[in-house]
């Protein structure tokens, strides 16, 4: 299934599996659960590995592991719950984790500006087809004030 | 006042233009109402009973003449011809249609005003001391730290889905005149003993159904790390605060569920991390502060002498001054109150062509700016006092120098049943029922300073828990009651009201009131305020009094 990535619809190369699914080759990604309990059988899979987080998740547990994944996956369920903002924001400006991050559930829209600032740089539509409308959203703005994840220095320092 | 540059305008026009195409998008059906919800929230746009109603920001208070007449137009124009200030000193329409909101606010960008962030789960208008800048108490200027705060709090990408609102305010005197302490934030500009500058920072202060004060969560920080301890909180509380309901949500909740000390020890830890990126600058600092440099104040405005005159002449004019004019901090010069709590309006409403009428006397006597206060009325906060007789007689024609200011007709009242969905019981009848009772303004002024505040429901916008007298609207079987308070205070000393007893049926309400003054009346000590004499008594007087008749 296509998704967004860095500003543009790719095909995506991903396979979310769930805590019972048995492993398969390729480019996984694993629940928080599934990491703890299997952490040495995964460590050692052929392809690519990935986490998904939800805003629930102790995400300072999982810093020492970042060096693990090539992606993180920010699970929204609304798109009213915005605690995976921070921790995009703490994944990239704290822990300097330079893989992908994406978002999955409610992704809509309207959200993918404030996404992408905070260091969001893939995303799951929850309405695919809406996807190719949505691209538009991340020139709503040409600036932002604050210290953003695209953006490192705040306008005040540039004006 | 501050005055945008190509970056501030260009991201209100982009914003226009991001929420026409919302709008547009929902009219097609592209969105759901739910989708479209927080969005036309965060442009201050709710559905309520009658029609949409659009909340347009005023940033802590401030406009221009030129703005306030573009307001007043955008009233003629896409509404009924009068608007509502409200207790965050923003603008209300209460009769916009919902496809004309996008020409509403591309109209608002071209004086740089906008309805950004009023409503929403989001960081809303930061709020101040009405006298900021001109009140002779001051230790600094908080409004070019509330500017600074607008800019940081607008369109941040990590939090514009917060738990709940969150609402600031910042004041730079020990008298509280902003009711700091019932803020998710409060800001108090205080001096350490090396004599520096900085913040005394409370947190966790709100009203609504669980009204609780703000308590002290660092005694002293420095100007330059502001936006980094903000920022810390926000982080903590978008993080910890509780979404599973939505009553249980503000960070006045996270503060009491986790203590103050782990919530300032999770803060204090998150901004050892954010501190030196988010410094504020000298240079910053000063950028904004030259917006807000004092006017050139009139050496000879005080050599005049014919206010006292004129005081001595006119005994109308003597009563507005005693009770709507303020001393200024500059000799010869006075702040005016504009009451917009004549008996025949609604509080806080106020119609086009009275709008227009202020926005000239503005300019003629005032510097060309208008204030709004937390207590929904206006001010002029530069007049010479020799302008006063003259700025009284042009109020005086259009019905706006009604002179009770802080007397009990100076009431704060929500828009109730009359136009709010949420609301359980009406209180503007109220409002008129109480005025069309106490008419007298000299027993008014007899009884000095009163603050009534009637909600219409538990979620208190009138902020009644801190009314002298607070009256809630409560809904008992499809029957409006409503649940006294009395006591509370929202200012330094600030207290939550004390409950005075079972509900009162709507039709005692105004007798109800009555008995509380014959009873404040029968104990106060000289001119003691009613506030006082509650402190001294304590309220089984009152409860007396009240319930013994019932």
């Amino acid at each position: 299934m296509p998704i967004i990535k860095d500003g543009e619809i790719v095909e995506d190369h991903w396979l979310h599996l769930d805590d019972e699914a048995t492993l398969t080759a390729g480019n996984i990604s694993v629940s928080l659960n599934r990491w703890q309990e299997q952490h040495a059988s995964l460590s050692k899979h052929s392809g690519l590995l990935g986490l998904r987080l939800s805003g629930d998740d102790p995400l300072e547990e999982i810093v020492p592991d970042l060096a693990e994944f090539s992606l993180i996956v920010l699970i929204f369920p609304a798109f009213t719950d915005g605690r995976c903002y921070s921790f995009a924001r703490l994944l990239r400006d704290r822990y300097y984790y330079t893989g992908e991050i994406r978002a999955q559930g409610e992704v809509l829209h309207d959200q993918l500006f404030y996404m992408s600032q905070s260091g969001i740089n893939s995303f799951e539509l929850a309405e695919p087809n809406q996807m190719e409308n949505a691209l538009v959203a991340f020139n709503d703005f040409s600036d932002s004030y604050q210290t953003t994840a695209l953006k490192p220095q705040p306008l005040y320092r540039r004006r | 006042m501050y005055q945008y540059d190509d970056y501030d305008q260009t991201m209100v026009d982009q914003r226009v233009a991001q929420y026409r195409d919302q709008t547009r998008r929902f009219l097609a059906g592209e969105l759901t109402e739910q989708q479209f919800r927080p969005l036309r929230l965060m442009n201050g746009l709710y559905l309520q009973i009658h029609a949409p109603m659009l909340r347009i920001a005023v940033p802590y208070g401030l406009m221009s003449s030129t703005q306030m007449r573009k307001i007043a137009d955008i009233s003629r124009n896409y509404d009924k011809g009068y608007v509502h200030f409200t207790t965050r000193t923003n603008i209300q329409l209460n009769w916009p249609t919902l496809e004309s909101v996008p020409d509403i606010l591309a109209e608002l960008a071209t004086v740089q005003m906008h309805a950004i962030q009023t409503s929403g789960n989001c960081i809303r208008n930061t709020t101040t001391d009405q006298l900021a800048g001109v009140s002779a108490d001051e230790l600094e200027d908080p409004r070019p730290w509330c500017e600074i705060i607008r800019q940081w709090s607008t369109f941040h990408p990590e939090f514009a889905y917060l738990p709940r609102k969150f609402k600031i305010a910042v004041i730079g005197t020990t008298e509280d005149r902003a009711a700091t302490k019932l803020h998710d934030i409060g800001l108090h500009l205080v001096k350490n003993h090396q004599g520096e500058i900085g913040f005394e920072v409370l947190v966790g202060g709100g009203l609504g159904r669980t009204p609780i004060l703000g308590q002290i969560i660092r005694p002293f920080l420095e100007k330059k790390d502001l936006l980094s301890y903000l920022e810390a909180i926000l982080r903590v509380y978008n993080r910890l605060g509780r979404r599973d309901n939505k009553y249980k949500s503000r960070i006045k909740i996270t503060v009491r569920e986790h203590g103050l000390n782990h919530i300032r020890e999770l803060v204090e830890a998150e901004w050892v991390n954010i501190r030196e990126q988010l410094v504020l600058d000298d240079t910053e600092i000063a950028r904004v502060k030259q917006y807000f440099t004092e006017p050139a104040y009139q050496v000879s405005a005080v050599a005049d002498v014919s206010f006292s005159d004129r005081k001595a002449d006119n005994a109308d004019f003597a009563r507005w001054v005693k009770q709507n004019v303020v001393d200024h901090k500059i000799a010869g010069y006075k702040i005016a109150y504009i009451s917009l709590k004549a008996p025949s309006m609604p509080p806080g409403d106020i119609t086009s062509g009275q709008l227009d009428v202020i926005a000239n006397l503005a300019e003629q006597f005032s510097m060309g700016e208008i204030r709004s206060s937390h207590n929904q009325n206006l001010l002029l906060s530069d007049v010479q006092q020799a302008d006063l007789y003259p700025l009284w007689m042009c109020l005086q024609a259009e019905g706006l120098a009604t002179a009770n200011i802080n007397t009990m007709s100076d009431m704060i009242c929500c828009p109730g049943l009359d136009f709010c969905s949420l609301a359980n019981a009406s209180s503007i009848p109220l409002v008129k029922e109480i005025n069309e009772r106490f008419d007298d303004l000299d027993y008014l002024y007899d009884l000095g300073d009163i603050k009534i505040k009637i909600s219409g429901c538990m979620n208190g916008c009138a902020h009644q828990s801190v009314g002298h007298i607070g009256i809630l609207g409560v809904d008992k079987k499809g029957e409006e009651w409503y649940q006294f308070t009395l006591g509370g205070s929202s200012e330094q000393d600030a207290s939550l009201g004390e409950r005075l007893g079972r509900a009162i049926p709507k039709d005692k309400v105004v007798d109800t009131v009555e008995t509380l003054l014959e009873v404040f009346k029968q104990h106060r000590l000289q001119d003691e305020l009613f506030l006082a004499t509650v402190r001294r008594i304590g309220i089984e007087p009152f409860k007396e009094g009240v319930y013994a008749n019932h």
